[in-house]
This record gives structure tokens, C-alpha cells and sequence, in this order.
């Protein structure tokens, strides 16, 4: 056993899509607890079918058996449910760094925008900065994330869609 | 092994999130059908994603429909091994893709719905059903907004994608009603068809689309399980390698 606390081997355990940022950083890990000899940690998903969520689970077990913990649950729980307010400020500027814009704050009652895509937010370009920007596709490669282009630098980018 | 007699209420909470789960499953499976052949790259990946939330939803709703049928079947038991005449999704579900317009239809039609119904559930008492409910109605919502917004694009296009689009909505509006019953297969429901109707109409006006008129015809019975035959070639394509290797894995 290394003595590390639980904790801090769950917490390093990286989103296995968005490999720059922690579930920690996430807001995925809730927590963890012993019970007797056995950690039980907690986590909530992103999406209800985000498949990453298992290769987490899996991940989760095998840093804390290598850390000396062989007894580990994994518990989903689905209340609340997760929002991206939930992502610390180490996590949106480790996404920015790695050219993913992070999202804005999540509206307490967002409306329903149901029509033509109106400019609701100001996305900034993670490359230059620039809010010049232009939603290509409100679906990006994992559903977390939206496809935008930036008109000043007319780099393609993704952003984490607040949710 | 002998399944404890459920009491009727118990019995109408497993049918109700049993054709919750039922619709989210069936949907995920023809939305998937679109996948790498959608009309562009970013429309494929929206419906996959999208699929996929669906997908994710059903899990968990049937995982809660077999506990609370107390009859030790889990959501592989469920999804894998009922038969047709088993499934209690509504028919709007089932039916083929079609072209872009129609599977646009009934995004809209559904998301409408299923948004309505899992605010309603994320309020209510069960717990459990309030959780996956919470979860699902901000997808539902995603879903909805990405559906007017095509039919909106298709409706305001040209002449060729409106008036596939008004076709798409005209042949689809008679399912609109059994998607508003109550999901244990009792008359009426929870849900109002004129709250579902106060969603869809100003989009389609949006559209520049003709508000199908309504009454007629209203087919139903998804939901005590007399499906159409769509649903059994769907099935049988959902079905055949988990029937073929019964506990397979990889």
C-alpha cells in the first residue's frame, strides 16, 4: 500500500476521450469512501449513453488495485445529474490548452431555441482568441462536444457544449 | 422460480417504465441504422450521438423495469429476449427512416414528447424514474432543438425539401396521438396531447409548413403490444447475435 490517500488515485484518473483533463477536473468523480477494506467510489455520467464511462469504471479499479487497494466498487449514481458548472477552472484551462474551447455557464431555465441557430453565446477561438466564431455542427466527435470555426483565424474547432 | 404477484399499481410502474425504455431502445436502433449514411459528416455524427443517448437512456430504464418486475430479468433479458407482441414502444418509433425529412419528423415529434414527459418524471415522487429523468430531459431537449432546427432549414428551403417535408409531417401526424397515452397502455395519460401539439405547431409555422388538421386517424397499439410489421425486422436485427450466442461478450 503506498499510503496515498484513496482519493488521490481516483482523482488522477484521466477521461479516457479528453485525455488532457481528471474526472476530477470533470466534476465525474462525487467520491470515495472506505467501507471496512473496501473503497467505494462514486461517480456520475456525463451523457446517458457516454460510452466512456465504462472504460473509467475499469480504469478506476485498476489504479486503485495498483495503488495497494484490491477491493474496489464502482457506484454510478445519476442524481443530480451532472452539468458542466461542475468542471473546475484547472480542467476548462487544461481543455483550452489543448485547443477545446471550454463551456460557458449553464442558464439556470435555458429557453428553448427552436428554429434557425441564433448567436446565444460568444464562443471564443482557443487558438487566437478571437469570438469571431461561426457553429459548424452542434454535434462534435463525442457528444460532448459542438464543432465551431473560427472566422479570424479560420481554424476548425471543438468546444465543450455546456450542458 | 416463482416471480412474486406484482400488485396492479406495481404492475402499471413496470409497463410505464417499461414503454419508456422500450421507445428509447427502439428509437436508438433505427437512428443507428442513418449511421455512415447520413447526408453529411456532421449529420452522421449527430444522429450517432443522439442513437446514443437514447441507447443510454433505455439502459437505464429497462435495468429499473426488470427490478421492479421482481422476475430476475436485467436489460439484456429484456432488450434480447422478448418476442414482437412483447414491446410496448409506440409505433412512431418502429416505423422506417425514410428520407432525412421523415426521420427529422419524428426526431421532432418524439423529442417533443419524451421532454415533456421526462420533466414531468424528474418532479415526481419515484425517485429512481426523477434521476434517469433529470438526466434524460436535457438530451431530449438537445434532440428536440436539433430537430426543429432541420425542419425549420427543410420547411423555409426549397420547394423540393419542403414539400418532402410536409409530406414527412402530414404522414407522421396520426401517431402523434398514441405518443401522448399513458405508457402502461391506459386510455388518456399523463400527457396532453394539446401541451405536445403547443411544442410541434409553432415550428412547423416557423417552417412555413401546413399544421396537419386534426382527428381521423390515430393508430395505437404499440403499447399493449400490437406493433407493425416493421418492428419484427428491426427486432430481428437487434436481436439475431445475442439469440444466436446467448451470453456472448467481448
Amino acid at each position: 500500500m503506498s499510503g496515498e490517500p484513496a482519493y488521490q488515485v481516483a482523482a488522477r484518473v484521466v477521461d479516457p476521450e479528453l485525455r488532457v483533463v481528471t474526472i476530477d477536473e470533470l466534476g465525474i468523480l462525487r467520491s470515495v469512501e472506505r467501507d471496512g477494506g473496501q473503497v467505494v467510489v462514486t461517480i456520475t455520467p456525463t451523457y446517458s449513453g457516454c460510452p466512456a464511462m465504462e472504460v473509467i469504471r475499469a480504469d478506476i479499479e485498476t489504479s486503485l488495485r495498483d495503488a495497494g487497494w484490491p477491493e474496489v466498487t464502482v457506484v454510478t449514481q445519476l442524481s443530480p445529474a451532472w452539468t458542466t458548472d461542475w468542471l473546475s477552472d484547472s480542467g476548462r484551462a487544461k481543455l483550452a490548452a489543448a485547443g477545446i474551447a471550454p463551456p460557458g455557464p449553464v442558464p439556470a431555465d435555458q429557453p428553448l431555441s427552436l428554429g434557425l441557430p441564433t448567436r446565444r453565446e460568444a464562443v471564443a477561438c482557443p487558438q487566437c482568441g478571437s469570438t469571431d466564431t461561426t457553429q459548424l455542427s452542434r454535434f462534435g466527435a463525442t457528444a460532448c462536444k459542438a464543432l465551431w470555426r473560427c472566422d479570424h483565424c479560420a481554424e476548425p474547432f471543438e468546444q465543450m457544449k455546456a450542458f | 422460480m416463482s416471480t412474486p404477484a406484482l400488485r396492479n399499481g406495481e404492475v402499471a410502474r413496470f409497463e410505464e417504465v417499461l414503454g419508456l425504455g422500450d421507445d428509447a431502445l427502439i428509437a436508438a436502433q433505427r437512428l443507428a441504422e442513418w449511421c455512415a449514411r447520413a447526408p453529411d459528416l456532421e449529420e452522421d455524427v449527430a444522429l450517432a450521438n443522439i442513437a446514443l443517448d437514447q441507447l443510454g437512456a433505455a439502459r437505464l430504464l429497462l435495468s429499473y423495469a426488470g427490478e421492479l418486475e421482481q422476475a430476475g430479468r436485467g436489460e439484456d433479458e429484456l432488450a434480447y429476449l422478448r418476442d414482437d407482441r412483447q414491446f410496448r414502444n409506440v409505433l412512431l418509433v418502429e416505423l422506417p427512416n425514410g428520407d432525412f425529412a421523415t426521420t427529422m419528423a419524428k426526431l421532432l415529434f418524439l423529442a417533443t414528447a419524451q421532454r415533456l414527459r421526462y420533466r414531468r418524471l424528474a418532479a415526481g415522487s419515484d425517485q429512481r424514474l426523477a434521476g434517469i429523468a433529470a438526466k434524460a430531459v436535457k438530451e431530449s431537449t438537445y434532440h428536440l432543438e436539433h430537430a426543429a432546427l432541420w425542419t425549420v432549414r427543410l420547411g423555409d428551403g426549397t420547394d423540393e425539401s419542403h414539400r418532402r417535408m410536409q409530406l414527412a409531417i402530414d404522414e407522421l401526424w396520426p401517431y402523434s396521438y398514441e405518443l401522448c397515452d399513458d405508457p402502461a397502455g391506459g386510455a388518456g395519460g399523463e400527457l396532453a396531447w394539446q401541451e405536445w401539439s403547443a411544442v410541434v405547431t409553432p415550428v412547423l409555422r416557423e417552417a412555413t409548413l401546413t399544421v396537419p388538421a386534426d382527428g381521423g386517424w390515430a393508430p395505437r397499439g404499440g403499447r399493449v403490444g400490437r406493433h407493425t410489421e416493421h418492428l419484427s425486422y428491426l427486432l430481428a436485427e437487434l436481436q439475431v447475435l445475442h439469440r444466436a450466442h446467448p451470453g456472448a461478450s467481448w
